[in-house]
């Protein structure tokens, strides 16, 4: 593993630096010694425990995903749609939207049918999605504890429903560093409707900006002010580059001052990014086979380019790849809607899962699937539109695959209706705290000290579920 | 190399280990600074202020607990026969403590601290930032030549303590260029530059200094740091993200700051502004400080957020406390319990937000006119529409034509310029605990009051003000502890109290416990006004040294805590786009007004769930310092957003400092800043200076406020004749001209300058 690279956050490290600063000093020559200077730099963030990933690639459904037209067969609920809730289910249930005095369940349209050796039941929508089943652990008994859509989203990223917090791929690179010299640690693919919550969901927050998500663009720029200056040659961007890293290492030898060094790499690794972003979006290069398999226009950005994307950053060594597509928010017009988003993402997923597999990156890499909470079994009706479905905190669907995880089955049970869970409630926070022993982090270790308080991304919560785990 | 490098990061430790031993200036245990800390975080989890969490019945937190003389715990001078010291040295998991499974351990060093102090006679005192602040004596120092006043005393002597010397001091150019970006967040001038190197008095430093403070900038730079902890921004947050019309809040904060405005009646105006008899326009502006909360529609839970976010801001800001702990429980560490936090919280909850307009009668009662006329029309127009059916009314032209002369004049009203103030509710609000801090959860009512720990308030009426008061008044002791430091961090990159926002038992200890009190006692002898403060820190020795590393220092001291050099802070956001634009003389000098939109890469505002504009300010407000740059909660401008600036969520008392190639990126080829390059390009390249030695050294001046030395002049003219030669790649087949030629390399030059590390920091 190498050095955090984005990140100068401590005295150990300033020390470290100083080091290597020192070194290239002894040294009267320039050219040769400020390379090695810069780069004699070693790991210093360890997991606290072996690693089962080492990265993740986390696919957020924005708006909230209806299991029940995915993954949640519930044939009872089949049986009494339209049928008006009952008194319990009444005072039980919560909504978003829904202002019925008493709604009425709502089966859905689609048929379900099992697959693979797990025998998971997957609806005709997800076609491609049924071909990995045995790759997954389906999750059916997700809690969360906000029911509108920024809260939720928040919570999804953060643990927590406030603004400010440092999101889950913030807290990894943080707790593990980056393994890539040549792109962020944290990158973020957006296809669809973007997040309602913006950059609060990829943020560092009180983390060095070092961890926050960066997001790639669409575009023939993909990182903020990756292109040069109108006038100016990628020679004239060079020499200046090389100026000012020589200039620096100059002032150094009188300031004695190892972040000056720290600064310098940070030039060579903005230098590299040009080339190296560049790249690493191009799937020109991709076979044709490929790009069929994932379904890909090279030239659409799309949530399947974005999969393909994926794993093009899992081999350039990016710790945290955050997919975002949306929107899944479906409370009216259900049927043509997840039809719809189905068919832009699951293709895509499922080559995703395949092309990982096959290329032995899936065993170290985390996939997570799944939107900020799930959708109601009744349904809610609007004026001048089909049916839809509320929001659904209690229980929800997610999926995992990948680096260290029990596949080949599905965890927790929910009741008949699939509004409540029987066995096996996970918890966000559970999520959150499995996903960071899987990279090999405690969730409880792993804090930031902030006004005063040791923060962590599970706040005083998570459990490791240890049913997710291989 | 690899095997040099190993060898030398082995002595480098090795020499650092001995250091931290050597480091510890007093061998003699400090209940304080020694003993409490290693209490508080082994013991009062389970043995301290949280009385839900207390077990055993025991308090150890307390002089009356933990030194209690029935059944007594410990014996003075015999650490063996002390049962606390019993239970921390067993071996048997049933006595041990903290017990096995606990999370808080204890190290063999801590164990020997607890024995040490019980050895020497347990002697109690209450935590150090909660006592009162006593005027310490500036110690004896054997050498007279260094110190400019008190403040290099108390340096001095512990650097003598550990065998280090400050460092010379730092040279003109240097000192020239500090003192104006930690005053004024400019670079020095070409005049500034001119009249301090060439004045030969032996006062020209302090002239300098007293020349910065009499500058309308100093606001603009001190006012930066106070919006950061009052978390101001010019929209509301969360996911409508709507706007806030507040900047008036803003250039009070300015005008306060320029005015020298003693900081006891800073505080008092900002918490109770409109409390004051007579409250004019302006005490009630200051009352915005609260109000910049983030906020969410009008329910009550989302005010009870913002009370919470209120109630906290104060605990950072003033107390220096984590009071936001106690909100769901008594505090762990912290004398605080969370019926304490609650009655803090009862000073805030019975106030709301309202909004004052600024406009002469006349303009008010001719928009009061307006909006009469209006109504009326509205309701003429109400009754002719029951004359027609339902089908008819879009249709029929009387109604028609009487929408649009409604709309022409509701168009017509005009808004003013208003500000958020905040006002008593009306009826007043019971606060009550909220049991876990759940909101849903009421518990028993709590009437206003502040944390025992402190001195009481006086007696009579308990609101707002006789609070704000209370905050900043005589024998309260954080709040000058606290400001102190933060004027301190300001000026050196870190605060005495490292833990800047924290000066409970589980922040840092003060570096300097005696030169922080003797501050601290400073400030109201000189009426609260920090500009006196911070003239009397600047003009010190410890503040004039150069910064550069010394191999002696950072052997003992890596991070400089005991300040035998300066500091080499990275600088913030807003100065170094300041700095740039100033330096090409871009950057325009208005003070104050509304918030305004630089240049900003297309692609940041889009997919908001409610629109938000930012359409580039035309003429100099396009230039204007970075702390007017409009603030978008949601989507800040991305070069803020890169340099660590502040989210405005939360209050910030310290900023991030991160280095990250997203930056080096910013500065090679953001827009803004190749725009500042060119223009110190044309400044440069328009100049009758004869040659390209003088022409680089000018723009080396502008931008740095030194000359370049041989090998820097002998690099830049490579980037610059590189630049001139013909090109060696075509772009697109078109010939610059000459004079094109000559601009791009000097553009290109003086974006090279703006890149060096050097210029991102304050050395």
């Amino acid at each position: 593993m190498r050095e955090p690279q984005l990140m100068m956050p401590n005295r150990r490290e300033f020390v470290r630096y100083g080091v290597a600063g020192l070194a290239s000093l002894s040294s009267a020559s320039i050219g040769p010694s400020l390379v090695q200077a810069e780069e004699s730099i070693s790991p210093l963030l360890r997991p606290h425990f072996p690693a089962r990933a080492k990265r993740v690639i986390f696919l957020f459904m924005l708006g909230a995903p209806s299991q029940f037209e995915m993954f949640e067969n519930k044939p009872k609920l089949r049986e009494l749609d339209g049928q008006p809730i009952g008194d319990e289910l009444l005072t039980k249930m919560k909504f978003a939207q829904i202002t019925e005095q008493r709604p009425s369940l709502l089966g859905t349209h689609v048929q379900f049918a099992r697959y693979g050796e797990s025998g998971a039941e997957i609806s005709e929508l997800l076609p491609f999605t049924a071909k990995v089943v045995d790759d997954l652990v389906i999750i059916k008994t997700m809690q969360t504890d906000e029911i509108p859509h920024h809260p939720a989203e928040v919570f999804m990223h953060t643990g927590t429903r406030f603004f400010g917090r440092p999101s889950l791929g913030a807290w990894v690179n943080y707790g593990l560093g980056t393994e890539s010299s040549d792109l962020p640690g944290y990158v973020v693919l957006q296809s669809g409707m973007r997040p309602r919550t913006k950059g609060s969901i990829y943020a560092s927050g009180f983390l060095s900006a070092a961890y926050q998500g960066v997001p790639l663009r669409d575009g023939a720029e993909p990182i903020l002010n990756l292109a040069r200056p109108a006038g100016r040659t990628a020679e004239d961007q060079r020499d200046m580059i090389d100026a000012v890293r020589q200039m620096n290492l100059h002032r150094s030898q009188l300031t004695n001052a190892p972040e000056t060094l720290a600064r310098n790499n940070s030039y060579r690794l903005a230098e590299r990014l040009g080339e190296t972003a560049a790249e690493a979006i191009n799937v020109g290069g991709e076979t044709p086979a490929t790009l069929a398999a994932y379904g890909v226009d090279p030239a659409q950005p799309s949530f399947a380019r974005n999969c393909l994307l994926a794993r093009r950053m899992v081999e350039r060594g990016v710790r945290f790849i955050h997919l975002c597509h949306g929107d899944w928010d479906h409370h009216s017009n259900l049927r043509k809607g997840i039809a719809s988003q189905c068919q832009q993402t699951d293709q895509a997923c499922a080559a995703l899962i395949a092309d990982l597999k096959q290329r032995g990156l899936l065993e170290d890499t985390l996939v997570v699937w799944g939107g900020e909470f799930g959708r109601t079994a009744v349904g809610q009706k609007t004026v001048n539109a089909d049916i839809g479905r509320d929001h659904q905190i209690a229980a929800f669907t997610m999926w995992m695959a990948g680096g260290g995880v029990r596949t080949g089955q599905t965890v927790g049970e929910t009741d008949e209706l699939g509004c409540f869970p029987v066995t096996q409630p996970i918890h966000v926070h559970d999520l959150h705290a499995t996903m960071l022993h899987l990279l090999g982090l405690d969730h409880k270790r792993l804090t930031y000290r902030f006004q005063g308080r040791d923060f962590r991304l599970t706040d005083v919560a998570g459990r490791v579920v240890s049913e997710l785990i291989a | 190399m690899g095997i040099g490098g190993a060898i030398i990061l082995a002595i480098f430790i090795g020499i650092s280990r001995v250091g931290e031993v050597i480091a510890q200036p007093t061998a003699q245990i400090n209940f304080n600074l020694d003993v409490l800390p290693v209490l508080s975080r082994a013991c009062f989890p389970c043995h301290g202020p949280d009385e839900n969490a207390r077990q055993a019945n025991l308090r150890l937190d307390t002089k009356e607990g933990a030194l209690r003389t029935d059944k007594p715990l410990v014996i003075s001078g015999s650490p063996e026969q002390s049962k606390l010291f019993q239970r921390l040295v067993s071996r048997d998991p049933e006595e041990q403590m903290p017990p096995p499974d606990a999370q808080q351990k204890l190290t063999e060093s801590d164990v020997e601290v607890v024995r040490q102090w019980i050895n020497d006679g347990a002697a109690w005192s209450e935590h150090w930032s909660f006592r009162v602040i006593t005027r310490p004596r500036p110690p004896m120092v054997e050498r007279f030549d260094w110190p400019q006043n008190e403040i290099d005393r108390f340096i001095l002597d512990r650097l003598t303590r550990i065998g280090l010397k400050p460092s010379v001091q730092a040279n003109d150019q240097t000192l020239l260029r500090r003192v104006t970006l930690d005053l004024l967040g400019l670079p020095a001038n070409r005049d500034a530059q001119r009249d301090f190197f060439s004045d030969e008095r032996p006062d020209a430093f302090e002239r300098v200094i007293d020349r910065l403070l009499a500058s309308p900038h100093f606001g603009e730079r001190w006012g930066r740091h106070w919006l950061d902890a009052a978390r101001y921004a010019d929209s509301s947050g969360f996911e409508g993200d709507p706007p806030r019309v507040v900047w008036k809040y803003r250039d009070w904060v300015l005008n306060a700051i320029n005015d020298d405005l003693p900081f006891d009646e800073f505080v008092v105006q900002q918490l109770a502004g409109d409390l004051l008899p007579d409250a004019s326009p302006q005490n009630r502006i200051a009352t915005g400080f609260l109000l910049n909360s983030q906020q969410d529609g009008g329910s009550e839970t989302s005010r009870l957020d913002a009370v919470v976010d209120r109630v906290n801001t104060i605990g950072t800001v003033f107390l220096g406390l984590t009071v936001g702990c106690a909100q769901c429980h008594s505090h762990k560490f912290d004398p605080l319990t969370q019926r304490e936090y609650y009655a803090l919280f009862a000073f805030v909850n019975s106030a709301d937000e309202a909004k004052l307009e600024f406009a002469t009668p006349e303009q008010f009662a001719r928009r009061d006119a307006l909006v009469a006329e209006v109504a009326s029309l509205t309701a003429e127009r109400t009754s002719y529409a029951a004359t027609l059916s339902a089908e008819r009314i879009k249709s029929d032209p009387g109604y028609l034509e009487r929408t649009a002369n409604i709309d022409s004049l509701t168009g017509r009203i005009p808004t003013f310029e208003s500000a958020q103030v905040l006002q008593p509710a009306t009826p007043g609000r019971v606060t009550t605990m909220f049991i876990r801090g759940e909101f849903h959860r009421p518990g028993e009512p709590v009437s206003p009051d502040v944390p025992q720990i402190l001195p009481p308030l006086p007696p009579g009426s308990r609101t707002r003000l006789e609070f704000a008061r209370w905050l900043v008044s005589a024998d309260q002791p954080l709040t000058p502890r606290v400001t102190v430091n933060r004027v301190w961090q300001h000026l050196f990159g870190r605060g005495l109290v490292e833990t800047e926002n924290d000066f409970g038992s589980q922040g840092s200890r003060p570096t300097h416990p005696e030169l922080l009190d003797w501050l601290a006692s400073e400030l109201p002898r000189r009426g609260w006004r920090l500009k006196s403060l911070i003239r009397q820190i600047t003009l010190s020795s410890t503040y004039r040294q150069a910064s550069h590393h010394r191999l002696d220092v950072d052997a003992i001291d890596a991070d400089n805590r005991w300040l035998a050099r300066q500091s080499r802070p990275r600088l913030e956001a807003e100065v170094i786009c300041d700095t740039a634009l100033a330096a090409g003389g871009l950057l325009s000098t208005k003070i104050g007004g509304p918030s305004v939109f630089p240049f900003q890469p297309d692609g940041i505002m889009i997919n908001r769930a409610t629109p938000a504009p930012w359409k580039i300010s035309p003429g100099e407000d396009r230039y204007r310092r970075g702390l007017y740059t409009y603030y978008w909660r949601l989507t800040p401008h991305p070069m803020l957003q890169t340099f660590d600036a502040p989210d405005a969520i939360t209050s910030c008392t310290r900023r991030q400092s991160s280095n990250t190639p997203l930056q080096a990126l910013t500065l090679l080829n953001d827009p803004m800043f190749t725009e500042a390059a060119n223009a110190i390009a044309r400044e440069i390249v328009s100049s009758r200076l004869e040659n390209d030695d003088q022409r680089v050294n000018r723009m080396f001046q502008l931008c740095l406020t030194r000359l370049p030395d041989a090998h820097e002049r002998k690099l830049l003219n490579q980037v610059l004749n590189r630049a001139r030669s013909p090109l060696t790649e075509g772009t697109s087949g078109k010939t610059r001209s000459a004079e094109n030629v000559e601009r791009l390399a000097w553009t290109q030059l003086a974006q090279t300058i703006l890149n060096l590390e050097e210029f991102v920091v304050r050395e």
